[in-house]
């Protein structure tokens, strides 16, 4: 294996930062400009949104039945069990709901993307568009980062609830929690910023997911090899960057509490 | 985009007759990678002439097509279209006019999951032009290539010399001044490969559109240099093994990023470089 002095890879590194910085601003500067293209953004929020949500609801479901089963053996022994609700709903609504969704989301349509476009970039296509006087930033990046964030924004409200029902289920048919009281509870303990909280943070990762989903494809090299190290590299990053922006965005809510 | 002057003034108190010339090239140099690939290149292409240009693998003749488009931008040196430099253009400026430059790709890049309506329509749709419009267009480029049947079919149901006549259609849907061609014969067998240059000496004949053709196929362009389009039997005839007269077809040679030679099929016939010599030998 090649090996690659500390200042080549320096270089690449600020470089790969510089053009995806180019791309997301693109990206939401051509939402301002004409031609927009309403028709592509709409089918890419039907494959990314109702594409996704079978996986997002399973995803959500499952995540609210371990929190519950998790949640009530501790509860138990402190004579809490009541609190199951409260537990599901705020870890729901403020983290496992955005954070869980998104890297699904990050799983299925980064790499998508990454792949549609990288087999359109090692195929002449892009400059193919190109020289067909389209500007394939509008017409394939702008629809797919507005229609991610868009969509991610629901998606997690849907992924929120279901696993509320998924914690109600475990709470009524094992633990014996009444129904009212797991969503009285549930529904109590959210404050205003939790529930922003939960909203912002699905915004913020729908435009990582599409603009890095963009990003590796737009940028692929290598043929068919090529298109599969961007798609593994789409998801890699964009997991990793979802990660990481929650942990700062969690800290930020909480001192604006 | 800056209007069209038909005369540009350089720094140097010279100007750009753009007029007569659709390309100029000027001393344009590029690297990849620290790798050279054209070093202080230049030549003109007149308005109607079909300039062949011939080199090895690498020796950097795609990269002058995606150069003329602004694909690509050189290191150093200026490249005039249709009177426009556009090595100072931006992006957005570029894509007005490459609305006058068509280009037909290697491997056709046609987009797969288009059909080829949508495909040759692609253009006049991005222009949203009226239903009618579009598939009147469409047939006559259709028509133009001898592919009329193939309207609905998808790229991966076509055989290579197909896809690449649906990548011409595509390409002078929009009438464009000037046409590139990139190694269109490459990977066709005779028969095919002689239908593509047919075509492309149809358009060159009927229409009288500059053109730059990048080939590795010597023959390619000594047929061109060679025949013309008869319209009444629409198929091309023999100028009597003597480069035509009324079509302007010349040739340029590249080796190590450098044009070796750059002249008509009379002026290749009498150089002595002894590179050259073997090269169309």
């Amino acid at each position: 294996m090649e090996l690659t002095s500390p200042f080549d890879f320096v270089k690449r590194s600020v470089l790969a930062v510089q053009e995806y910085t180019y791309l997301s601003f693109r990206a939401v500067t051509n939402t301002l400009r004409k031609p927009f293209y309403m028709a592509d953004t709409i089918q890419q929020a039907d494959l990314i949104g109702v594409g996704s949500l079978p996986i997002v609801m399973l995803t959500g479901m499952f995540t609210g039945i371990v929190l519950a089963l998790n949640t009530s053996k501790t509860l138990e022994q402190f004579g809490s069990l009541s609190l199951t609700g409260q537990l599901v709903s705020f870890s729901m609504v403020r983290e496992l709901g955005p954070v869980l969704t998104s890297l699904m989301v990050a799983g299925r349509n980064a790499s998508g993307m990454a792949s549609e476009l990288g087999s359109m970039k090692v195929t002449e296509q892009i400059d193919a568009m190109r020289a067909l006087g389209t500007d394939p930033y509008k017409k394939l990046v702008t629809p797919r980062v507005l229609s991610t964030v868009f969509m991610m924004f629901f998606l997690t409200i849907i992924s929120d609830l279901v696993g509320l029902a998924g914690g109600w289920i475990i709470s009524s048919s094992m633990l014996g929690l009444d129904s009212y009281q797991y969503w009285n509870s549930a529904y109590q303990v959210l404050k205003y910023n939790d529930v922003i909280t939960g909203l912002v943070k699905p915004l913020v990762f729908g435009f990582i997911i599409a603009t890095v989903g963009c990003y590796y494809g737009m940028n692929t090299k290598g043929g068919t090899q090529g298109v599969g190290r961007a798609t593994t590299q789409a998801v890699v990053a964009s997991s990793v960057l979802i990660l990481a922006v929650d942990a700062v965005l969690t800290q930020l809510f909480i001192t604006m509490r | 985009m800056p209007p069209l002057d038909t005369a540009i003034p350089l720094d140097d108190d010279r100007s750009l007759d753009t007029v007569h010339k659709a390309i100029i090239f000027e001393d344009v140099s590029i690297s990849f990678e620290d790798a050279p690939v054209l070093n202080g290149v230049s030549f003109e292409l007149r308005r109607g002439e079909t300039k062949i240009i011939f080199g090895v693998a690498g020796s950097g003749k795609s990269t002058i097509l995606k150069l003329c488009l602004g694909l690509l931008k050189p290191d150093s040196g200026h490249i005039y279209v249709l009177g426009h430099d556009i090595t100072k253009m931006t992006e957005e400026e570029l894509f007005d006019l490459r609305n006058k430059v068509g280009i037909v790709f290697q491997e056709s890049a046609l987009f797969d999951s288009l059909n080829v309506r949508d495909n040759v329509a692609f253009r006049l749709m991005e222009e949203h032009l009226p239903e009618a419009e579009v598939e009147k267009r469409v047939r006559e480029s259709l028509s133009f290539v001898e592919l009329e049947d193939a309207i609905e079919k998808f790229p991966a149901e076509l055989s290579g010399g197909m896809r690449r006549r649906v990548g011409i259609a595509r390409a002078i849907i929009t009438q464009p001044e000037v046409l590139l061609y990139d190694s269109p014969t490459g990977g066709l067998d005779p028969i095919t490969s002689t239908t593509i240059i047919e075509l492309i000496m149809k358009q060159r004949d009927v229409y009288k559109t500059s053109a730059l053709m990048v080939t590795h196929r010597l023959q390619d362009g000594f047929t061109l240099a060679g025949h013309t389009f008869d319209p009444a039997t629409k198929h091309m005839k023999s100028s009597d093994g003597m480069p035509s007269l009324d079509v302007r077809t010349s040739f340029m040679i590249l080796r190590d990023g450098k044009a070796v030679f750059d002249g008509n099929a009379h002026d290749l016939g009498k150089v002595e470089d002894p590179y050259i010599k073997e090269y169309i030998s």
